[in-house]
């Protein structure tokens, strides 16, 4: 019986009468016929199934994108390279999209990612996160097994990549975690003309649109003038966004010293030595004899941190979360904010669909997130899509 | 339009009183007439021009996005304006080209037809952002809920003008949105505004807790003692046909009780106390404070209600007589006036709080010991020279409250606090004992807030850290056994029966007073105290 019809790029689900047109051609399971053999035999129903590509230059391809790449427990595996991109669990080789702890684990025997993200897996892990190390260099193609393989940049957190995967002319590009929004504190967003591309739905709904950073900023620091007597206490994870927040802060003018929590020090330390300039910061914590006023003044620190106790030293905080989720006012009531600060370093619903567009696949794979609501708009904008099922990513800097 | 959806928006989520204070007097500040005076009606409920249905809303969303994305924003969002707020698109340049006010909106709306109406939101969708949209949305459905009372307003146009809240309270009633010779005066930019309306609130007296040190202050020469009724401090005014029954903060609850309002056949105002009670033999038998609760906070009276739980005001004093405001003059001659007033009145709506004779101090202490009737919280003190001023003075009225009641209980749940003390587990559930005295087990009793030293709340914190069981959310449950666990000595004014409760009793006013560190769980109490105290406290009906 035939589970699929692999027809250039794209599977047709198997019906009766695609079943009757096909039995002269098609005898064994997952037969590969080619676009033009369909099309004759049954226009409309292939049309269908492949909407706007539905044309001629689909089959150039008779490769399986699952060859070249496909989800599995471990992570997304490429059979043909044999090399794993993000996974979940220790392997032999990994490439590495960017250094949020769910993509950017240790114990693999080697890695490859950009440098930056190999310097924060360091920074995280300890020098020896990996049996050995190798940098990419942005733009740069490398070859692996008959895999030719380049990083390109994401736009999603220092030294964050997507990861472009090539073979007999089909190119996957797994973007990682992105967003099109500008971010002062790493490289934009580079598109590359793709067969498959795959997205992270993290705010795929049309609910999310992300407003202007600088107008977050602008509410912040009008409570902060509102506030004099409270300290502003921003809830940022730690790699990303809380530099980003600074960042924006000091774009904005806001010139005093910011505090920050124990666990942002190092890679705040390591964005100054990439050149991005955070202005003065100082630890947000109390020494015996000379216990600083927070009053005031801003505090950033993970959001883990401000249920804790840490959070006593400050006198009648504003709790403050800088987050995409912050569009929604149940999960800010939730989570007793009082200051949403909606800010996020993943693609909104407007920046998903704009890259789909941009980019114009043949596919689209859709994981991490929201996935039935951006194939729905796939379908309905003719682009070929399905979710990617794959476990283990809960990203930290949404 | 924007910087109201702003304070919408904060206003929500700030918990603290005090922030909210801030936010709103800054607000009324920054924004221009009309539109502050229309927030501030928007906020206290006083704006009503709901017009819109959802399933117009509805209709609008449907005819510009795919009707499955829709359905899956609606059901993450789980507010239907919340969703078409943030689903809503237009082109970046319609949204530029000029925001309405809310003034603008406003004044729209109160002219449109419901027709018309829809098609103006719709503009306005197309011109406001996400935020705005919201508020547009809800204030055109009706659905605005900012948890700011009218007093925490009011409260907030005093902190704005630098003027007592008695004053605001005072004029309020013969004011109406958007305010404009109300926020001329608070700004210094114009003579207070004269209070037009008839029948206007008049601030209300109110009383200080009687300490050891003021014990020798009271002398029967000197002072007069009535009992402190526990119902709900009211004031009643009819003027030029005019009736209000008014809150002591001034809200006009008179739509809640026509079965006074019917019966205000009197020209003047009176203070006093409500209560619910049925005329029995040859007196008034006045109802638990669980029975007034069945009148309070609706917004219609049922026949039903009416005649089941009658309400009926107890009279303290009285404030203006005919047209004669006579709050200058002492009590003992307001109550000379008050008694002759009295006799007007229909006797089954309307008695007199009667004063308790006493020679000395002792006899006091004896007659808080032992009130003549539950719904009474102690006693009154009132010194006979006093004259009606607004506010809480000390040393004219003192409350002298019986003691509470105390039980041992054990803590069985704590919850995260809010906004100081968000980090802190500051919201306790305590629990007695209940079963076979071979297998007890625990049921809630109840859930109050920690009022002690910081020092207190740190220990209790590091204990609740220490030993939980189980967390959900924001709450932790914490061991609680026979030989293991913490015991709280809970104080409360009162208990009421209640259905809605596991225990079958309900507290009120609990309050933690002191950690019983050295007490093994066990030795708390048992339902059954809970119980017998219900018993005396309250005759069966
Ligand atoms: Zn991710
Ligand atoms: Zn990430």
């Amino acid at each position: 019986m035939h589970s699929a019809i692999i027809v250039g790029l794209a599977f047709l689900p198997v019906t009766p009468s695609l079943m009757v047109s096909l039995s002269n051609h098609a005898q064994k399971q997952c037969k590969i016929v080619t676009y033009k053999d369909c099309m004759e035999l049954n226009p409309p129903y292939v049309r269908s199934m492949f909407g706007k590509h539905g044309t001629e230059r689909n089959i150039s391809l008779v490769k399986r994108p699952e060859e070249l790449l496909r989800s599995t427990p471990a992570g997304l595996y490429s059979p043909a390279g044999d090399f794993y991109i993000d996974p979940i669990r220790p392997v032999e080789r990994a490439l590495i999209t960017h250094g949020h702890s769910d993509h950017a684990r240790s114990g693999h025997r080697k890695v490859m990612a950009t440098q930056q993200t190999l310097d924060i897996m360091a920074l995280r892990y300890g020098a020896d996160f990996a049996g050995e190390t190798q940098a990419a260099e942005l733009g740069q193609t490398t070859g692996l097994n008959g895999v030719t393989i380049s990083f390109h940049p994401a736009g999603h957190v220092l030294g964050s990549a997507q990861i472009a995967v090539e073979k007999d002319g089909m190119r996957i590009v797994a973007s990682g975690d992105y967003k099109r929004a500008s971010d002062p504190t790493c490289l934009g967003f580079e598109p590359i003309a793709c067969n498959v591309f795959i997205t992270e739905a993290t705010f795929a709904l049309p609910v999310f649109r992300h407003p202007d950073s600088r107008d977050e900023m602008a509410k912040l620091l009008k409570s902060v003038e509102q506030f004099p007597e409270r300290s502003h206490l921003v809830g940022a994870y730690a790699l990303g966004k809380a530099q980003r927040v600074i960042r924006l802060l000091r774009d904005a003018g806001y010139d005093q010293t910011i505090y920050i929590h124990g666990a942002l020090a190092k890679l705040c330390d390591y964005y100054e030595t990439q050149g991005i300039k955070l202005g003065p910061l100082a630890p947000a914590t109390l020494e015996k004899d000379s216990a600083p006023d927070f009053a005031g003044t801003i505090v950033v620190g993970p959001p883990s941190a401000f249920q804790d106790r840490w959070a006593r030293r400050f006198p009648d905080p504003v709790s403050c979360f800088a987050s995409g989720w912050m569009r929604i006012r149940q999960r800010a009531r939730q989570g007793g904010v009082e200051l949403p600060i909606i800010l996020s370093d993943h693609c909104d619903w407007d920046e998903l669909t704009q890259t789909i567009t941009e980019l114009d696949p043949e596919q689209v794979w859709v994981t991490h997130g929201r996935e039935e609501a951006l194939v729905r708009w796939c379908d309905l904008n003719g682009y070929s899509a399905r979710p990617l099922h794959l476990v283990g990513y809960e990203d930290e800097g949404d | 339009m924007e910087e109201f959806a702003a304070l919408l928006d904060r206003l929500v989520l700030t918990p603290s009183r005090n922030g909210k204070l801030t936010l709103l007097s800054d607000y009324f500040r920054d924004t221009p007439d009309p539109d502050r005076g229309l927030a501030l009606a928007a906020i206290t409920g006083d704006l009503n021009i709901a017009n819109v249905k959802p399933a117009m809303l509805r209709t609008l969303i449907a005819e510009r996005m795919d009707e499955q994305l829709f359905a899956y924003s609606y059901d993450y969002v789980g507010d239907l304006a919340e969703t078409i707020s943030l689903v809503w698109s237009s082109d970046e340049p319609l949204r530029s080209n000029s925001v309405p006010t809310l003034g603008d909106v406003v004044t729209a709306l109160e002219r449109a037809s419901r027709s018309d109406a829809v098609r103006m939101v719709e503009k306005w969708l197309d011109q406001l952002d996400a935020s705005a949209r919201y508020a547009l949305l809800k204030l055109v459905t009706g659905g605005m809920r900012i948890g700011v009372s009218a007093r925490l307003a009011k409260q907030a146009l005093a902190q704005f003008g630098q003027v007592d809240v008695t004053e605001i309270e005072e004029l309020w009633h013969g004011l109406t949105p958007p305010y404009q010779p109300l926020f001329a005066w608070l700004e210094k930019s114009a003579e207070k505004p004269e209070s037009l309306s008839a029948a206007p609130f008049r601030p209300v007296m109110l009383s200080t807790p009687l300490e050891e040190p003021d014990y020798s202050r009271i002398n029967a020469g000197e002072y007069v003692a009535e009992w402190k009724w526990d119902g709900i401090r009211v004031q009643l005014t009819s003027e030029r046909g005019q009736r209000r029954i008014y809150s002591r903060t001034g809200d006009d609850i008179s739509h809640a009780f026509p079965d006074i309002a019917d019966y205000m056949t009197f020209e003047g105002t009176l203070d006093g106390e409500l209560l619910v009670a049925r005329s029995g033999d040859n007196e008034m038998e006045i109802g638990a404070f669980g029975d007034l609760q069945q009148r309070l906070n609706r917004k219609t009276v049922s026949a039903r209600q009416l005649e089941s739980h009658p309400a009926f005001v107890r009279l303290y004093d009285l404030l203006v007589d005919g047209g004669d405001d006579i709050r200058t003059l002492p009590f003992i001659e307001r109550r000379t006036r008050l008694e002759a007033f009295a006799k007007q009145l229909e006797p089954t709506r309307f008695d007199l709080s009667p004063l308790i004779a006493y020679d000395h101090f002792d006899d006091l202490v004896e007659l808080r010991k032992t009130p003549p009737h539950p719904i009474i919280e102690g006693l009154m003190l009132k010194q006979r020279s006093s004259t009606y001023v607004p506010g809480r003075p000390k040393g004219p009225w003192f409350k002298w409250k019986r003691d509470p009641f105390i039980i041992d209980a054990v803590l069985v749940y704590a919850q995260r606090g809010h906004g100081k003390r968000s980090s802190y587990y500051s919201d306790y559930t305590f629990a007695v004992w209940t079963g076979p005295e071979t297998e007890p087990h625990l049921v809630p009793v109840g859930k109050a807030y920690f009022g002690f030293t910081d020092e207190e709340l740190k220990q209790l914190d590091a204990f609740v850290r220490n030993n939980t069981t189980e967390r959900f959310g924001p709450v932790r449950s914490v061991r609680a056994e026979p030989q293991h666990g913490l015991v709280l000595e809970v104080a409360f004014e009162g208990l009421n029966r209640s259905k809605r409760h596991k225990s079958g009793v309900a507290m009120r006013f609990p309050r933690i007073s002191r950690l019983r560190w050295d007490k093994p769980p066990i030795e708390a109490d048992r339902l059954e105290t809970l119980e017998a105290m219900l018993r005396d406290d309250q005759p069966l009906v």
